[in-house]
């Protein structure tokens, strides 16, 4: 059996000071080569780990057998979004953790595969109005135009329902536009994608928060006929110590809008100011730090740390992403937490005062816990820090509808049939729980068949 | 896009603006804002409404040319469209009966004060409204304030018209005289602070409304994050009103700088190269 097939990736001194992307995608020959690996299981298990129910073999088959174009239409039939997950799935732990070839070698490398698949039909294939056999005209609205609220779409128009999306920003896709960066998911990817369910007859409606705009009731009353609120994790979380409202002390979420949303790192050509910052400070160790820290070496940083309280192992951030951040010049101060942040006089952030941590023996759970070093404090100077430490549900909608109930931590409560606790009010990805962009997409992909369901007895 | 259809000049440099937004101006209640930006490569700003015409469909929306955003939004005309507004946003003032109400406007503040007073008077209150500026050119819709108060009373920093000073001085002499149950402050930070610390003595509730920089207005991005005592609030989303004693002002005005040099480059560029960006519907 021939080895895995490496994707190309642009030197990381070159990259990590333009927002092109870094991996170059495979080539027909690479594709060719690398689709011939997969066994073409019986009972593919790879299928079993992927959210969106990809009929994996069946793609690679068409692959293998030199005919693209039938394999992204065995792509589309599932997965709205292929450009997308091919970029920024986590396939080491979904379908490529179930390859059977992964136990004696590296598994298939699905993601690239579905990658090379989906930018070759945007090379090659021109999106064209797509006629829904048995159109139902019965209309459902989506509010949040995110993963989940665009895979929810595309299924449903897919059934013949008349879907609407209501997005509170001037542009599509939620945190896929606003937060992945340029490098890793370009918004000509993106916007192609949201193309072809524009081409399925999706309506897209922009500036419109629900809630405030207009509420779920007025929605029920213009005659929609069930609603799906994929309105996602809003709501940056500060660490509550001392100096973190100073000057230059940004969440990951507004640096990366004003770089990703505003393209302020083309101010004054565009509008919006960032601080580019000389010595950054990054705090967390998931993917939204990864991105935060290697998006401020772009823009121009001469030095950026991120500081994480346990080590790179238990980093949540994809190992790729690390690898790509550490590659790029990024500095890891593992074992180590802000205690406070010190200012100039006026108010600008100089320096975040740290504490090094240790980690317990394992716990029951087998978890390590990180615990201070008493007198271990030190400085690090720094003129920008990004607070990188996750997120909460955007309590917006539930707060203004009443009898919408959300749980202790502010997600909303749905049932296995993926209900709200209002009847014709579906919910997925982060606002109901989810974590990643492919998890929202699984919520997605299973509410609109709920929803079919409920609107079909 | 939202159509402009009037446009009218209150002073040298402060315009309102009827823009279409027909779902907004159905939704919008006093004390909320809109978050607009003017073209593809324009910033969100958050602008207060300023009033609304549910039957036409529109909102008015009062602003002082202060830097390139606002400057470049005062050059629009009628017929012209801004291409993004999403609101109405933030949490409406909360409306009852008082009894007393002082309202206490300063600078374009004074167009985020009428709606208020306007349901304040129909909820039955006694309204009076203190407005300043600096001096009688510069002071806005004088007419309509008369017609949403009990009384109206004027301070001009240079006396050209009412009395020479500032709005405090006239609150003071109210406070010390009567029973004051509420008071509005909308306007400059060092205003609404200086509104904020004559209250605070007298235990009068004192609610003020805050324009912190903001970037979506959803609650997504911390960028308005301000302290309301010792905690973390968002502007956007639990504001913009706030009880004025438990601010940390001196925060907030740091956090205003935080652009000053962005925003001098940004406006520059603007005034040597003032091409319009702005589409036509």
């Amino acid at each position: 059996m021939s080895q895995r097939i490496k994707m190309s990736e642009r030197q990381p001194d070159i990259r990590n000071k333009d927002f092109q992307q870094v991996n170059l995608g495979y080539t027909d020959e690479q594709a060719l080569q690398e689709a011939k690996r997969c066994l073409q299981c019986k009972k593919p298990l790879c299928v079993t780990g992927c959210p969106v129910e990809i009929n994996i073999p069946g793609f690679i088959k068409q692959i293998a057998e030199k005919n693209p174009n039938q394999a992204f239409k065995v792509l589309k039939e599932k997965n709205n979004l292929p450009a997308v997950c091919g970029r920024v799935c986590p396939q080491e732990s979904q379908c490529e953790k179930h390859c059977i070839l992964g136990i004696k070698q590296e598994p298939v490398a699905i993601g690239n595969l579905e990658r090379y698949t989906a930018d070759w039909a945007a090379n090659n294939i021109k999106i064209s109005e797509i006629k829904i056999e048995g159109s139902r005209c019965i209309r459902v609205a989506v509010i949040g135009s995110g993963p989940a609220g665009l895979t929810c779409a595309g299924d449903l128009a897919k059934l013949g329902y008349d879907v609407t999306v209501f997005e509170s920003l001037h542009d599509s896709g939620g945190v896929l536009r606003y937060g992945i960066p340029e490098f890793r998911l370009p918004s000509n990817v993106l916007d192609r994608e949201v193309d072809s369910l524009k081409a399925l007859g999706i309506k897209f409606i922009f500036n419109y928060l629900i809630g405030r705009t207009k509420t779920v009731a007025d929605l029920f009353n213009d005659g929609f006929k069930a609603i799906f609120v994929g309105t996602g994790a809003g709501l940056p979380t500060f660490p509550g110590i001392e100096g973190e409202n100073f000057n230059n002390i940004y969440s990951a979420n507004e640096f990366l809008v004003r770089i990703n949303l505003m393209t302020a790192f083309k101010f004054p050509e565009f509008d919006t100011p960032i601080y580019k910052g000389k010595n950054v400070v990054v705090i967390g160790g998931g993917n939204t730090a990864m991105d935060s820290v290697r998006t401020a070496k772009r823009i121009g940083a001469e030095s950026v740390k991120l500081v994480y309280r346990r080590t790179q192992e238990e980093m949540p951030a994809r190992l790729e992403e690390r690898h790509h951040a550490l590659q790029e010049g990024v500095e890891f101060v593992e074992l180590t937490a802000p205690v406070k942040f010190l200012a100039d006089e006026k108010g600008f952030v100089k320096a975040v005062e740290c504490i090094k941590m240790e980690l317990t023996e394992p716990d029951a759970s087998g978890r390590r816990k990180p615990v201070p070093i008493p007198n271990s404090n030190f400085i690090i100077e720094t003129d920008l820090v990004i607070l990188a430490l996750g997120l909460h549900p955007n309590p917006i909608l539930p707060s203004l509808t009443k009898g919408l109930e959300t749980n202790a931590k502010g997600y909303l409560i749905i049932n296995d049939n993926f209900m709200t606790t209002i009847n014709g009010i579906f919910a997925g990805g982060d606002i109901a729980g989810g974590s990643t962009v492919i998890q929202a997409m699984g919520m997605g992909k299973q509410a609109a068949k709920n929803i079919h369901l409920y609107l079909s007895k | 896009m939202f159509k402009i259809v009037s446009k009218k000049l209150l002073s040298f440099n402060i315009k309102n603006y009827e823009v279409e937004a027909p779902d907004i101006a159905k939704n919008a209640k006093s004390g909320q804002f809109i978050i607009l930006r003017l073209h593809e490569k324009g910033e969100r700003i958050p602008l207060t409404i300023a009033g609304k015409n549910k039957e036409k469909g529109t909102i008015n929306i009062i602003f002082q040319e202060a830097g390139k955003t606002t400057t470049e939004l005062g050059t629009l005309n009628i017929g012209d469209c801004i291409r993004d507004i999403v609101g109405p946003l933030g949490q409406p003032t909360e409306i009852e009966k008082f009894g007393t109400v002082i309202a206490v406007a300063g600078g374009v503040g004074t167009a985020e004060v009428l709606p208020v007073i306007k349901d304040l008077l129909s909820a039955g209150n006694r309204v009076i409204t203190i407005v300043g500026a600096r001096n009688k050119d510069l002071l806005i819709l004088e007419d309509e304030l008369r017609a949403n108060s009990t009384e109206l009373l004027i301070a001009t920093n240079d006396g050209s018209y009412g009395i020479k000073g500032f709005v405090t001085n006239i609150l003071s002499d109210i406070i010390a005289k009567e029973k004051v149950d509420i008071v509005y402050a909308i306007g400059p930070v060092p205003m609404m602070k200086a509104v904020s610390n004559m209250t605070k003595e007298l235990n009068i509730k004192t609610l003020v409304s805050l324009n912190p920089i903001m970037v979506d207005g959803t609650g997504m991005c911390g960028a308005c994050r301000v302290s309301i005592n010792n905690e973390i609030k968002f502007a956007c989303v639990d504001g913009p009103e706030f009880n004025a004693h438990q601010v940390n002002w001196d925060e907030l005005i740091s956090r205003l700088s935080l652009f000053k040099e962005h925003e001098s480059i940004s406006f520059e560029n603007f005034k040597h190269n003032p091409e319009c960006k702005c589409h036509k519907e």
